[in-house]
């Protein structure tokens, strides 16, 4: 788990959406009471489905739409009624809007031409974004000559020439191919490091979130679900649409059979009972929803804590994966139960109509609210 | 999948090279060109075959009529068939040459000529293109043609002096051949003097350059009219939701669907000095009674009734600019530091030019060549040169000078064209 960035600390965010309300019709709310502290120089991805609010958001740290209530901060500064030409800030769109009449050149120069900026420096700094990217060679091209990691790269450039301090990145990877997006990804975070640019980053893939952020803000129905770092987000979800959201996860539903501080147990429906942490269940008797991580589920007894409860389970398919055999079992009536087991030299290899019976440690069962 | 691979193998020395020859050549050692012509000859005859009617309609319709208006403009021998003796005689002697008494035997035989013939009329309209009134000067001399005796210089004279006009002589001087460039000349307010020179015409029969300047000029003024009025309903169309744009556009396309002559009365019936906007300004007390405003039967009218009728030209090529340029990237430029006039002149606009250069020489040329609106709502000021032409044809039967304006009003055209081509090129150019 990685520590807490400066986000949080009480010496004022750089960036703050404080009580943010959106509405586009008057009837419905797109964004509902939005609070989000961004330290300086924190890379945080707002991460969520299509239509949960998060670009919205973004669109209105840039400017393109006004917040219906509420302020935005940037630097302590309200920015509500600022422009977005006056705001300074830096973005990347998803389609890149490199501007196709224009070579590279001229797209970089175009922030530095609005400034104002005299010819020498303005090369100096294009040169200078230029090679940040590795695309030095290409100033002379129009972008329709250029691939899309090329152009993805020139966008990149184009938003940090003018050296703003907040960059915004709208999907900026959705279009390339796996391998591609990949290597995007590791060329933003070094960016982002070597350059100390405080990023939000909107993107609806996990594994980018993930991988990239100091902190992720899950979005689901115009709110922030969870606000952790990716570990936390991974390992604790705070409730059931982040648990599932976020990664592969088992779930299991049933009644609060006993409830104490940091142990609970759970019976199914089957009538079998189990272990688990309670995370946001309040009483005895209620439903709920036990999430397990496929590869936190054992079936070897000497890999469970002694005492622990432990379920039937039958083999219905086993999926060599090369790193992993991903087992699909039949627990508690149900046969979407998935088991993630390490294609270690010693594993036990699992045939289909096997019997085994599984368990975990409880505090990777984490029972949820019922979705 | 043996097989293949067995064949492909010994290519390289049975097939596909020959470095000897220096040409590639098939399996069995024919020319890789030619059987590949051969190869293709059937499928492009088919396509031939397909195109072929559109090709001869074209060629019927389109090709041979233009041609034959570019000859008439450059041939008229209406004068040179007729009077073959006098045609003969403007041969022999260089022009400036007093006519003589043999000019005169040659035109009293001619006249005689086409009295015997019945073509003095024909002849004498010939001539009238360039004298008005020597119509009658023809048939009435051809009818007393055989009273005519030697010498005939002053047997012509006696019966109508005007036969001594060296004006005349000069006309008919150009006329005596076949292939004639007066009409060119004539359609460009030139002439030629006694002496042969090149020479404007007097100041008061100059109309034709005027009317053609006339109508470049409003048609420009048209034109820049309709992308005025055009470029931000473009827009609108263009960032509106499909269901609402779509909605606009047939309000846009309306005017396509209903006929010309309605959409032009109905510009007469709201322009006219009794017509619907006169009399709501009058009953609203913007003006009084005495001073209605002519808004139509002149310039005015042209240009509002035609900018009525060439906005959807102007619309749809912009339209079809505008719909597929990303929102984003007014977004990324605001986002880079521009205001939004910078964002719209340095982003927006360059990304419009393909559309606004169809759409501008498309109106342009539409408004260039347009008849039928100047000539109802028009008056004597909102004429165009097309009026003038249409003119020519119908009413004057001058066909070879209606030819003739049709052909610089088409080079003028080509020009234009070629103009756009070397600034814009038409390769940007994009009509939907």
């Amino acid at each position: 788990m990685t520590a807490q960035p400066a986000a949080a600390s009480a010496d004022g965010a750089f960036v703050e959406f404080d009580r943010v309300q959106k509405s586009y019709d008057g009837e419905t709310l797109v964004v509902k009471d939005l609070n989000l502290q961004i330290g300086k120089g924190e890379f945080l991805t707002m991460l969520g489905p299509s239509g949960s609010g998060k670009t919205t958001c973004l669109m209105m740290l840039a400017g393109f739409e006004t917040a219906t209530h509420g302020e935005i901060r940037l630097g302590g500064r309200p920015i509500n009624s600022v422009p977005p030409h006056k705001r300074g800030i830096g973005m990347v769109f998803q389609n890149y809007a490199l501007f196709p009449h224009m070579s590279v050149a001229e797209n970089l120069a175009f922030p530095l031409e609005v400034r104002g900026l005299g010819k020498a420096e303005r090369e100096a700094k294009i040169l200078r974004a230029l090679d940040m990217v590795q695309m030095g060679r290409f100033a002379s091209r129009r972008p329709s000559q250029l691939s899309g990691g090329q152009q993805q790269r020139i966008a990149l450039a184009r938003a940090l020439v003018f050296d703003p301090e907040l960059v915004l990145m709208d999907e900026p990877l959705g279009a390339l191919d796996k391998q591609l997006r990949e290597h995007m990804q590791f060329e933003i975070k070094r960016l982002h490091d070597q350059l100390g640019i405080t990023v939000v980053y909107v993107t609806h893939d996990q594994g980018e979130a993930l991988t990239m952020s100091d902190r992720v803000a899950v979005f689901n129905d115009g709110r922030i679900q969870q606000l952790a770092p990716p570990a936390e987000l991974y390992e604790r979800p705070k409730n059931s649409f982040v648990a599932q959201f976020i990664g592969e996860n088992n779930k299991l539903p049933g009644t609060v059979e006993e409830f104490g501080e940091d142990r609970a147990v759970v019976r199914l429906a089957s009538g079998e009972v189990i272990d688990a942490t309670p995370v946001n269940i309040r009483s005895k008797g209620q439903q709920t929803l036990v999430s397990i991580r496929p590869e936190r589920v054992e079936f070897k007894p000497e890999m469970m804590p002694a005492g622990a409860h432990t379920l039937d389970a039958e083999v219905v398919e086993v999926i060599y994966m090369g790193d992993i055999f991903r087992t699909r079992l039949k627990v508690a009536g149900s046969d979407d139960f998935v088991m993630k087991c390490r294609n270690t030299l010693g594993q036990t290899r699992l045939v289909p109509g096997q019997h085994v019976r599984i368990g975990w440690h409880p505090q990777d069962a984490r029972a949820l609210d019922p979705l | 999948m043996a097989d293949i691979t067995a064949d492909i193998a010994p290519g390289p020395t049975a097939g596909s090279s020959d470095p000897a020859a220096g040409r590639l050549t098939t399996a069995d050692g024919q020319p890789l060109a030619r059987a590949l012509a051969r190869a293709q000859a059937r499928s492009r005859r088919r396509a031939l075959l397909l195109v072929a009617p559109l090709l001869l309609f074209v060629l019927i319709t389109f090709v041979v009529p233009i041609g034959q208006m570019l000859y008439r403009s450059v041939h008229n021998d209406a004068f040179a068939r007729n009077m073959p003796n006098l045609a003969i005689w403007f041969a022999d002697h260089p022009a400036g040459t007093e006519p003589d008494e043999a000019a005169f035997a040659a035109l009293a035989a001619d006249l005689q000529k086409a009295r015997a013939d019945k073509t003095a009329g024909e002849v004498g309209t010939r001539i009238n293109y360039e004298i008005s009134g020597t119509r009658s000067l023809f048939t009435s001399s051809a009818r007393n043609a055989d009273d005519l005796q030697p010498p005939y210089r002053e047997s012509v004279l006696a019966l109508d002096e005007d036969w001594g006009d060296p004006r005349l002589w000069q006309v008919m001087r150009g006329a005596s051949t076949a292939y004639t460039a007066s009409f060119y000349l004539a359609a460009l307010d030139l002439t030629r003097d006694e002496t042969g020179a090149i020479a404007r015409v007097e100041e008061n029969r100059r109309v034709y350059v005027r009317l053609f300047v006339k109508t470049l000029a409003l048609s420009a003024l048209i034109t820049g009219i309709c992308l005025m009025l055009g470029f931000p309903v473009a827009h609108l169309l263009a960032v509106l939701p499909l269901a609402r744009s779509n909605l606009l556009m047939i309000l846009v396309l309306l005017p396509f669907w209903t006929s010309l002559l309605v959409r032009t009365t109905s510009w007469m019936v709201l322009l006219q000095e009794q017509g619907v906007i006169n009399n709501m300004l009058v009953a609203g007390g913007v003006i009084d009674d005495g001073s209605r405003i002519r808004m139509m039967y002149n310039q005015a009218g042209t240009i509002i009734a035609m900018v009525h009728i060439l906005l959807p030209f102007m619309i749809l090529p912009l339209y079809s600019v505008m719909r597929p340029i990303n929102p984003s990237y007014v977004r990324a430029a605001r986002s880079l530091g521009a205001t939004s006039w910078t964002a719209f002149r340095r982003v927006y606009l360059p990304q419009t030019l393909p559309g606004i250069g169809a759409g501008s020489l498309l109106v342009f040329i539409l408004a260039v060549g347009y008849y039928i609106t100047p000539a109802l709502v028009g008056g004597a000021s909102g004429q165009l040169i097309s009026n003038l032409i249409a003119y020519h044809m119908q009413d004057s039967l001058n066909w070879s000078m209606a030819a003739a304006l049709a052909a610089i009003l088409l080079a003028i055209v080509l020009m234009l064209y070629w103009l756009y081509d070397r600034l814009i090129g038409i390769d940007n150019m994009k009509l939907g």
